[in-house]
């Protein structure tokens, strides 16, 4: 299958290694990966924030972007979440009918990473080994809005070597929300330490997740209290194999390997 | 939105208890300060949320009577004028009196001067959010009238001169340690050695309402149903102190928000299902008291209805926010809220707290009034999955952030950033420079993986407690242009 990798804004700019991560194993599952130039946000924060009126130019641009894609696939829950969910009615609201609808069809070919691969292309072994003790934490949107349900998990119990551990408190929000973490950072906080304290509590190497922004939020958290625990995303775990492992994880700033090509100063 | 709708009247200022002093990013810094309350609300909201979780797991058709609940509220608001006149007719038929306030001035002057009518200078209440909202008590007490808390937990705040903070549970900030202090310092010829028995403070509260039952001559309540067809009240409580307070006295006023209706006496058996499960985390609560007018010689002779608007019609004006009308006060969406379970519900300054608080005190006021609550969430999504008549709170949280951000005739530096950002992000051109000039940002982190926590506002509230990693080199996109050409 051909398939468009939408790398998302945060990704992109933040964290590149994940959507370097997403590419490389749909590769190694045998499709042709295309990443569209003109792709830059789905539109979510300025929704999210109040400003519905300025995401619609950013609906239009993504529709523009991917038209025409087969298939559309985002490491990001929330993302594509925003996609299914917010996108067609913004535009729909602003009198936007003819972007609304693209944005639907569109839609209807965008997937979550974990979605794509257990219900479009029926694997859950990706042949990934990942020789670590790991936790996940499933990511509200992901959970709530896709219902992605276990699909991260079966693809987490087939990879080889991975010691999985179940996080306690697993599905309370790990206090991201956007830009709810700097609106309200101190309500934000609270519901970070008690997801920290969970994740500290199954003496994981590794907490994964399969959206980079809230694995950005608690991997801040571990990283500010030198816990050691590290954030990975869930991309990178499934791409890694014995022949090219990530041995430390890059979502988040614990480990040194998140300045790709150094700092050239 | 709609130049038709400006107009409708709002809640109004000055009166009621809907308007916090403090923005909620503010009241919650203090609240979240306070592991008194966070030890009493996680260990509350823990207990209650597993208790509902298990009876609503064993309901087959839970799916089917939410949706039930929700279809029979959206077709109730849409004829909202229709049944409510039809419940007119039907209290008046059988001997009641209606009363139609506008706002909680008028709903106050209208109970105040039904309470003087009688005579009497003490009523006792039946717990209820409608006459919380509108500051009943206060209204009472500067005419001369005492106002007597019959539940428990509202008892417990009012003996303590605080605040309620949570919609079934007002006194889930308090701890039975704290409760049995309270109780020991205000009530009179309480057993000197009272313990914190959460049996023996009942007793204590018991002995203490008993004798005010049996000599009031007015009692006020909410409702938690009103049935059109057929003029019938319905209150759902635990305690039995609202059946007390519904059959004993001779006079019985009821204020009940508009919105609380339903057409038929058969709708009434989706909602008394869906109600206990999710709030109390009961099969059936165990008093449910319904009434239609008066019937001589039994019970209250003399029946008033008090229909309260109070910004409800500004609020089903609303297409989106119309939904919160929806609500019948289970306050599941608090107990699963991980916000509210970590601020407790005074940092939401209005009566209604958590998530359906923070939906419809802005709609009710204005959301002017109370900007911050719309932002009060991090849009997990829990309120809704637990919500027994399917609000989508967190869409009509985004949709309120937008009529705040619209409402504004200033630019803000916020509004101008978005403004900026969105016009960079939808040209693919503008955006590559952008996300090339974030990549300077690791200029700041002189070789480290992580940025100074010392920055400026506002990524300041990010690092105060949340590195946040040195920006790469190069971005995706670009690094796979540089390899695969594009």
């Amino acid at each position: 299958m051909r398939v468009a990798l939408f790398a998302t804004c945060l990704v992109d700019t933040m964290v590149p290694q994940v959507a370097h991560a997403t590419a490389t194993l749909l590769q190694r599952l045998g499709h042709e990966v295309i990443v569209p130039a003109g792709q830059s946000c789905c539109g979510q924060m300025h929704v999210n924030t109040g400003y519905r009126r300025e995401a619609v130019p950013i609906v239009a641009n993504h529709v523009r972007a991917f038209a025409g894609a087969e298939a559309i696939v985002a490491p990001s829950g929330s993302c594509v979440a925003s996609i299914h969910h917010q996108q067609a009615a913004v535009a729909r609201r602003a009198g936007e009918h003819a972007l609304a609808d693209e944005a639907e069809a569109l839609a209807g070919r965008t997937y979550e990473l974990s979605q794509f691969l257990v219900d479009v292309l029926g694997v859950t072994d990706v042949g990934a080994y990942y020789p670590h003790r790991v936790t996940y934490h499933p990511t509200c949107h992901s959970l709530r809005l896709l219902r992605v349900g276990d699909r991260p998990l079966q693809l987490l119990r087939a990879v080889r070597g991975l010691d999985l551990v179940e996080l306690p408190g697993a599905e309370s929000c790990c206090g991201f929300g956007g830009t709810f973490a700097v609106k309200n950072a101190d309500t934000s906080t609270a519901m970070l330490t008690d997801k920290m304290a969970n994740v500290l509590a199954t003496h994981a190497e590794v907490c994964t997740a399969g959206d980079s922004s809230c694995l950005l939020h608690i991997g801040g958290g571990l990283s500010r209290l030198r816990s050691g625990t590290r954030t990975v995303h869930l991309a990178e775990i499934l791409a890694s194999t014995e022949e090219n492992s990530v041995q430390n994880g890059a979502s988040a700033p614990s480990g040194t390997a998140i300045v790709p090509g150094r700092v050239d100063l | 939105m709609t130049a038709v709708f400006l107009g409708i009247p709002t809640a109004p200022a000055g009166v009621g208890n809907l308007r916090g002093d403090r923005s909620f990013p503010d009241a919650a810094r203090d609240a979240l300060r306070d592991g008194q309350l966070r030890a009493n609300l996680g260990h509350a909201t823990t207990t209650i949320r597993g208790k509902r979780a298990g009876v609503v797991a064993e309901v087959p058709d839970w799916a089917e009577l939410r949706e039930a609940g929700r279809a029979i509220k959206a077709a109730t608001m849409a004829r909202l004028d229709e049944h409510l006149i039809a419940l007119e007719e039907q209290v008046t038929a059988r001997g009641g009196t209606v009363h139609w306030a506008r706002d909680a001035t008028e709903a106050n002057q209208i109970v105040t001067a039904l309470v003087q009518a009688t005579g009497a200078t003490e009523v006792v209440k039946v717990k209820s959010m409608a006459t919380q909202e509108i500051g009943l008590n206060e209204a009472l007490e500067a005419a001369g009238i005492e106002a007597l808390e019959t539940d428990l937990a509202e008892l417990i705040v009012q003996l303590g001169e605080d605040k309620p903070s949570h919609i079934l549970v007002p006194a889930i900030h308090k701890n039975r340690a704290e409760i049995r202090e309270i109780f020991a310092r205000t009530i009179p010829g309480v057993d000197p050695h009272l313990t914190d028995d959460p049996r023996k403070l009942a007793m204590a509260a018991r002995e203490h309402l008993r004798e005010r039952f049996l000599r009031a001559r007015v009692a006020v309540s909410g409702a938690n149903f009103a049935v059109a067809e057929t003029g019938t009240l319905a209150v759902v409580e635990s305690e039995g102190n609202g059946r007390m307070c519904l059959t004993l006295p001779q006079t019985l006023i009821t204020v009940m928000g508009i919105e609380k209706l339903v057409p038929t006496w058969r709708d009434l058996e989706v909602f008394l299902q869906l109600l206990p499960r999710s709030s109390t985390g009961e099969r059936m609560n165990p008093y449910t008291s319904l009434w239609a007018g008066i019937t001589p010689g039994d019970g209250p002779q003399d029946f008033h209805l008090v229909l309260l608007d109070n910004g409800r019609t500004a609020v089903l004006a609303d297409e989106v926010g119309r939904e919160a009308l929806h609500c019948i006060r289970c306050s599941a969406c608090l107990n699963v809220c991980p916000v509210y379970e970590r601020t407790g519900g005074h940092a939401y300054g209005s009566v209604y707290p958590g998530p359906i608080g923070a939906v419809l005190s802005p709609q009710l006021t204005g959301v002017e009034d109370n900007a911050s609550l719309p932002y009060a969430s991090s849009l997990c999504g829990a309120c809704y999955d637990v919500c027994p008549v399917a609000i989508d709170i967190p869409s009509i949280l985004v949709h309120l952030r937008a009529e705040h951000v619209e409402a504004q005739t200033r630019t803000t530096p916020e509004a101008a950033a978005f403004r900026a950002l969105s016009k960079v992000m939808s040209h693919p051109r503008l955006w590559r420079l952008a996300q090339r000039a974030a990549g300077l940002g690791r200029f700041l982190a002189r070789g480290r993986p992580t940025l100074p926590a010392a920055l400026p506002p506002p990524a300041s509230a990010w690092t105060r407690t949340r590195d946040l990693p040195t920006p790469p080199a190069k971005t995706f996109t670009q690094q796979w242009a540089e390899e695969h050409g594009s």
